[in-house]
C-alpha cells in the first residue's frame, strides 16, 4: 500500500504494510538510523520523533495513521546541530553511549516548543517516558533549563568546584 | 568458549616487542606501525604505531582500540595520546580500530574492553606512543632545519624553533618523520605540565550523539543487507525439536526460514517482516533439563548451599575460636537475583560471509573473539575477518558475549547475504547472560565493647568465569574470584575473617555484569558492616572510620563523602541518610545517599548522593563525573527494581513495563567528588555502582528501623 507524508520537509512515498510500525519505515525503509528501537512498546522513548509538531512514539505508530502528516526526526531538527536542545546537549556534555539520546532531544524539543521556561516538574512530566540506562539525566535536566536560557554556567559539573577546590 | 590467544596470533606487527606472542601480556609494549590491509596509509603520511595516523593534510586520526559504549574512551584514550603528542585537541578526529594483535589489552591478552580497564591498561602505553611520535616529529624538524633538537619544540600540531620561530605543522613534517628510528624510553609529562589531562574536557563524540549520525551497530547498512529475526527456545538450554516455516514464509517479505544453532532465523526485506515472520513461525521445542525450574526452587538451593562451607576465598586468624568466645553473635542472611543487562540498544549484529572473507558490524566489547566466530563460522582465516566496531548503545558487560554474533553469522552464511539480526526487547531480557542471584549468611562475632572480633561469610553463588571461560578457568578448585569479589577483600580491621565460596549452579546463564561480583556483595558486607554499629549503638560512619585505620584509600573517600555531605549535621525531620565505602577494579568511592520514606505508601524516594572518588590520577573529570552519576543510576535502579524471576524455566519479566528502569523523574540530585591523587588512573566505568544499593538501604534503616536484606527493596521493608 502506497502512503505520502513529508519527512523533514520532503515528500516520502512508500510501499508498505499499513501496520508497519513508523519506526522500521524511517529505519529501514528511508535509511534515516537516528530514531532508535528500544522497546517497541511505546516504553522508553528511544524512537521519539515529531509528527505534525507534537513528540510521538514511533514503534507504536502505524505508518498508515501518518499518512499527509509532516514528520520531524533528529537528522530533521535541525540544519547543522544548532537547534537549541542540541547545542545545549553539546555544551553539557550529555551522552554518554548516546544511543537514547535522539528520543531525549525530541522529546525536550517538544517540551520546549510548548513550555518555554519548563520547571523540574515539567520537565519530570515530560521526560519520564524516555529512559537513559547511561543515567544521564541530571545532566540531561540541566540541558533542558540551559536550553530555555535559563543557565549560563561553563560547565556543569559539581566536580568543577570540587577540583578546583582541590588546587587542581 | 575457546578463548586461547594463540591462536589468534597473527599478522606480525611487533618487529621488536616479544609480547604478543603469549596469551596474558603484563606490563606494556608499543606496538609498531600498523598493517597496510587494516589501517591504508596515504603516501608520505606518518603512522609511527598503531593509535597515530598524520597525513600531509595535517589530518591527525587517533585509533580507538577500546569499544565506546558510554564510559568516553573515545575521548578520554584521545586526551591520553593528544597529550604527549602535541597536537591541535580541536582538530583530532578518532576512528575505532579493527581486530588486530597490536590492539590486545596488555592486561587480559585480548582486544576488548571490560572490567573498567581502559585507563588502567591504556594511559602508559598510550602516553608512551604520543610522546614517541612527538619526538620523531621534532627529529625531522631539526634534521629539516639543520639544527640540535634542543632548539625545537612541539605545540599544537607544530614544531616551532625556538630560535627562529620559525613553524613546520605536523602534516608537513609527515614523510620525514616517518623515516626517523623511534626513540626507546622518552619521558612523559609531569602532571602538573599536562594542558589536556586531569582537566575537564568534554567529549568528542557528543555532536554526533545529538543529531542521530552516531554510528551504532544497528544502524549498518551494507548493500544488499536483509534482515533478521530469531526465534530462541524460552527455556534455558531448550533446543529446537522441529519446525513449520510454512506460515512464516507466507507473510510480506519474508525471503528465508533457516534453522541455526540458537533457533530459527526468518529472514526478510526489513526488521519489521522479520518480527511480523517470526511471530508467524510455528516451532515445536524440545525444552530440556530446565524445564520446571522456577525462583523458590533456586532459592531453596541456595539456602541449603550456603549452609555448607564451601571453599575458603579469604582465611585470616581462627574465625571459629573468636566467634565461640564473643561476647555477642550477629547474624543475618543477605540475598539478590538475577539481573538483566537491558543494554539501551538491544543485541544486534551485522555479518556479511562471502567466498573470499567476512565482514561484521558489531556493536561488540570483544573484538578478538568476534573475529574467532566469525573465522570459525565461515571457514576462513582470521585475517579474512573485518571487524568494524561501531558505537555501543551501552554494554553493561552484554557485549562480552558472542551469542548475538553466531546468530549473523550463520544466518549469512546460510543465506549467502549479509545479515542484520535484531534482538526485539523481550529476547533481549529473556535470553541475556544474568548477573548471577546471589545469597551469603553471615555470622560475627563481637567484643563488649561492640567492636567485631570474628567476621564470618558463606556466599552461594552461580561462577561467571565457569560458564564463560569454562570450568578449568576457576584457578583454585572451585573458587570464582568474581563471585567474592568485594565480599572477600572486605577492608576493615578484623582479627578473625573467613569467606566461603559455595559454587551454586541452578541453571540460568550468568555473565558480566557492570561491576561484577561487587555489585551484590557491597550490598551484603555494607549492609552488615553497618547492623554491627548498630548493635554496637555506633555511629555507622564513625564505626567505619575505626576499622579502616589501615585502609588510608577507603577512609580518604570515606571521610570525603562524609564530610561533603555534611554528616555531622543532623538530618531535616523526615529526611535520612546512610553511607557505604566499596573499592572495586582498584577504584574506591563512598556515598552518601538522603532518602525519604513514605510509610504508608511503603515507597522510598532518594534525594541526594554524595559520592567521593579515588581513582587515582584523573584524565578527564567530566567523565569521572558521568560514569559516577551513571553507576549510581544503574545499581539504584537494581535497588529499587531490578527482579529477573523465573518460572518453568523461562524468565518472566519481558520488558520495561515489568523490568523497569529509574526514569528522571525518579532520579536525585548527585555530587561528585574526587580525591586528588598522584597514583596510577585506574578505571571509572563499574566502581560507582556497588556503594549505593547499602548507602539507601542503610539509610531506609535509619528511617524505619528494618534492615533490608533483600533486593530489590519493597514496599514491604518500608512499612
Amino acid at each position: 500500500m502506497s502512503i505520502s507524508f513529508t519527512v523533514n520537509g520532503k515528500p516520502q512515498t512508500v510501499d508498505v504494510s499499513p501496520q508497519m510500525p513508523l519506526l522500521w519505515v524511517l529505519r529501514d525503509t528511508l535509511a534515516l538510523t537516528g530514531t532508535k528501537f528500544g522497546c517497541g512498546m511505546a516504553l522508553c522513548g528511544a524512537c521519539t520523533v515529531h509528527i505534525n509538531g507534537e513528540a510521538a512514539r514511533s514503534c507504536v505508530t502505524q505508518v498508515s495513521s501518518v499518512a499527509g502528516k509532516k514528520i520531524t526526526t533528529i537528522e530533521g531538527l535541525s540544519a547543522n546541530n544548532n537547534h537549541p536542545v542540541q547545542q545545549a546537549w553539546i555544551e553539557v556534555d550529555v551522552p554518554q553511549c548516546g544511543y537514547c539520546q535522539s528520543g531525549q532531544i525530541m522529546q525536550a524539543a517538544a517540551l520546549l516548543a510548548k513550555k518555554p521556561n519548563p520547571n523540574d516538574a515539567d520537565i519530570d512530566e515530560a521526560m519520564a517516558g524516555n529512559i537513559c540506562r547511561c543515567g544521564t539525566y541530571q545532566r540531561i535536566r540541566e540541558a533542558i533549563h540551559r536550553a530555555a536560557g535559563q543557565h549560563t554556567a561553563a560547565l556543569p559539573s559539581s566536580v568543577t568546584a570540587s577540583l578546583a577546590s582541590a588546587g587542581r | 568458549m575457546e578463548l586461547s590467544t594463540a591462536k589468534v596470533h597473527r599478522r606480525e606487527f611487533l618487529k621488536n616487542s616479544a609480547a604478543g606472542a603469549t596469551g596474558l601480556v603484563l606490563g606494556f609494549y608499543l606496538p609498531q606501525r600498523a598493517s597496510a590491509e587494516l589501517a591504508p596509509v596515504a603516501a608520505g603520511a606518518f603512522a609511527p604505531n598503531a593509535w597515530i595516523r598524520i597525513t600531509p593534510d595535517d589530518t591527525i586520526t587517533l585509533v580507538i582500540d577500546k569499544s565506546e559504549m558510554g564510559q568516553g574512551v573515545v575521548t578520554s584514550l584521545s586526551m591520553l595520546l593528544a597529550e604527549e603528542l602535541e597536537c591541535d585537541w580541536t582538530k583530532v578526529r578518532t576512528e575505532f580500530a579493527p581486530a588486530d594483535k597490536a590492539y590486545f589489552n596488555p592486561i587480559f591478552g585480548m582486544q576488548g574492553t571490560g572490567g573498567s580497564m581502559s585507563i588502567r591498561a591504556s594511559w602508559k602505553p598510550l602516553s608512551q606512543a604520543g610522546a614517541s611520535a612527538r619526538e620523531m616529529l621534532i627529529e625531522a624538524a631539526a634534521q629539516k632545519w639543520g639544527v640540535d633538537k634542543s632548539a625545537c619544540r612541539a605545540e599544537n600540531g607544530a614544531v616551532i624553533n625556538t630560535r627562529t620561530k620559525t613553524r613546520a605543522s605536523y602534516g608537513s613534517l609527515a614523510a620525514a618523520a616517518a623515516k626517523m628510528a623511534p626513540p626507546k624510553d622518552v619521558p612523559l609529562k609531569d602532571p602538573q605540565s599536562c594542558k589536556l589531562v586531569g582537566k575537564p574536557t568534554k567529549r568528542l563524540d557528543t555532536p554526533l550523539k545529538t543529531n542521530g549520525r552516531a554510528q551504532f551497530g544497528i544502524d549498518a547498512r551494507p548493500p544488499g543487507m536483509l534482515h533478521a529475526v530469531v526465534a530462541r527456545c524460552p527455556v534455558f538450554g531448550g533446543k529446537v525439536a522441529s519446525f513449520d516455516a510454512t506460515k512464516a514464509q507466507g507473510k510480506p517479505g519474508v525471503k528465508h526460514v533457516v534453522q541455526i544453532s540458537s533457533g530459527v532465523a526468518v529472514v526478510a526485506d526489513n526488521t519489521w517482516n522479520a518480527m511480523e515472520g517470526c511471530r508467524a513461525l510455528d516451532v515445536k521445542w524440545d525444552e530440556g533439563p530446565n524445564a520446571n525450574l522456577n525462583s523458590a526452587a533456586i532459592t531453596k538451593l541456595f539456602a541449603e548451599r550456603a549452609e555448607q562451607p564451601g571453599v575458603e576465598a579469604r582465611k585470616e586468624g581462627d574465625a571459629a575460636s573468636a566467634l565461640s568466645s564473643a561476647a555477642k553473635r550477629i547474624e543475618a542472611v543477605y540475598e539478590v537475583p538475577y539481573l538483566a543487562h537491558a543494554t539501551m540498544e538491544p543485541m544486534n549484529c551485522t555479518a556479511h560471509i562471502r567466498s573470499d572473507g567476512v565482514d561484521v558490524w558489531v556493536p561488540t566489547q570483544f573484538q578478538t573473539t568476534t573475529e574467532m566466530s566469525a573465522a570459525k563460522i565461515s571457514g576462513l582465516k582470521p585475517e579474512q575477518v573485518h571487524v568494524h566496531t561501531t558505537y555501543l548503545g551501552t554494554g553493561f558487560g552484554r557485549r562480552a558475549e558472542q551469542d548475538f554474533v553466531l546468530e549473523a553469522l550463520e544466518t549469512s552464511k546460510a543465506v549467502g547475504a549479509p545479515i542484520q539480526v535484531t534482538w526485539s526487547r523481550e529476547d533481549d531480557m529473556q535470553h541475556d547472560f544474568y548477573r548471577p542471584a546471589s545469597y551469603c549468611r553471615f555470622t560475627a562475632g563481637v567484643g563488649a565493647d561492640g567492636m567485631p572480633v570474628a567476621w564470618t561469610n558463606r556466599i552461594a553463588c552461580p561462577s561467571i568465569f565457569s560458564r564463560f571461560f569454562g570450568p578449568e578457568s576457576l584457578k583454585t578448585k572451585g573458587l570464582d574470584n568474581s563471585s567474592v569479589e568485594g565480599a572477600a577483600d572486605i577492608p576493615y580491621s578484623i582479627p578473625n575473617i573467613l569467606v566461603n565460596y559455595q559454587l551454586t549452579e541452578p541453571g540460568v546463564p550468568v555473565g558480566f555484569w557492570r561491576s561484577v561480583g561487587s555489585s551484590q556483595n557491597a550490598f551484603f558486607t555494607e549492609s552488615f558492616v553497618d547492623e554491627l554499629a548498630g548493635a554496637a549503638g555506633k555511629d555507622p560512619y564513625e564505626f567505619r572510620r575505626q576499622l579502616l585505620q589501615k585502609s588510608p584509600r577507603h577512609l580518604g573517600v570515606l571521610e570525603l563523602a562524609a564530610t561533603k555531605a555534611g554528616w555531622a549535621t543532623p538530618m531535616p525531620a523526615g529526611r535520612f541518610r546512610g553511607i557505604a565505602v566499596a573499592k572495586a577494579f582498584d577504584t574506591y568511592v563512598a556515598q552518601v545517599a538522603e532518602i525519604t520514606v513514605d510509610r504508608k505508601e511503603g515507597s522510598l524516594r532518594v534525594h541526594r548522593v554524595v559520592c567521593a572518588v579515588d581513582c587515582g590520577r584523573v584524565v578527564n573529570p567530566l567523565t569521572v563525573e558521568a560514569q559516577m552519576q551513571g553507576g549510581i543510576v544503574y545499581g539504584l535502579t537494581a535497588a529499587l527494581k531490578g527482579e529477573i524471576t523465573i518460572d518453568r524455566g523461562r524468565v518472566q519479566q519481558s520488558n520495561f513495563n515489568n523490568y523497569d528502569m529509574l526514569r528522571i523523574n525518579e532520579m536525585p540530585h548527585i555530587e561528585v567528588h574526587i580525591v586528588p591523587s598522584t597514583e596510577s588512573p585506574t578505571g571509572c566505568g563499574e566502581p560507582g555502582v556497588p556503594p549505593i544499593a547499602p548507602a539507601v538501604c542503610n539509610a531506609a534503616f535509619a528511617a524505619t528501623g528494618k534492615r533490608i536484606r533483600r533486593l530489590p527493596i519493597r514496599g514491604e521493608d518500608l512499612t
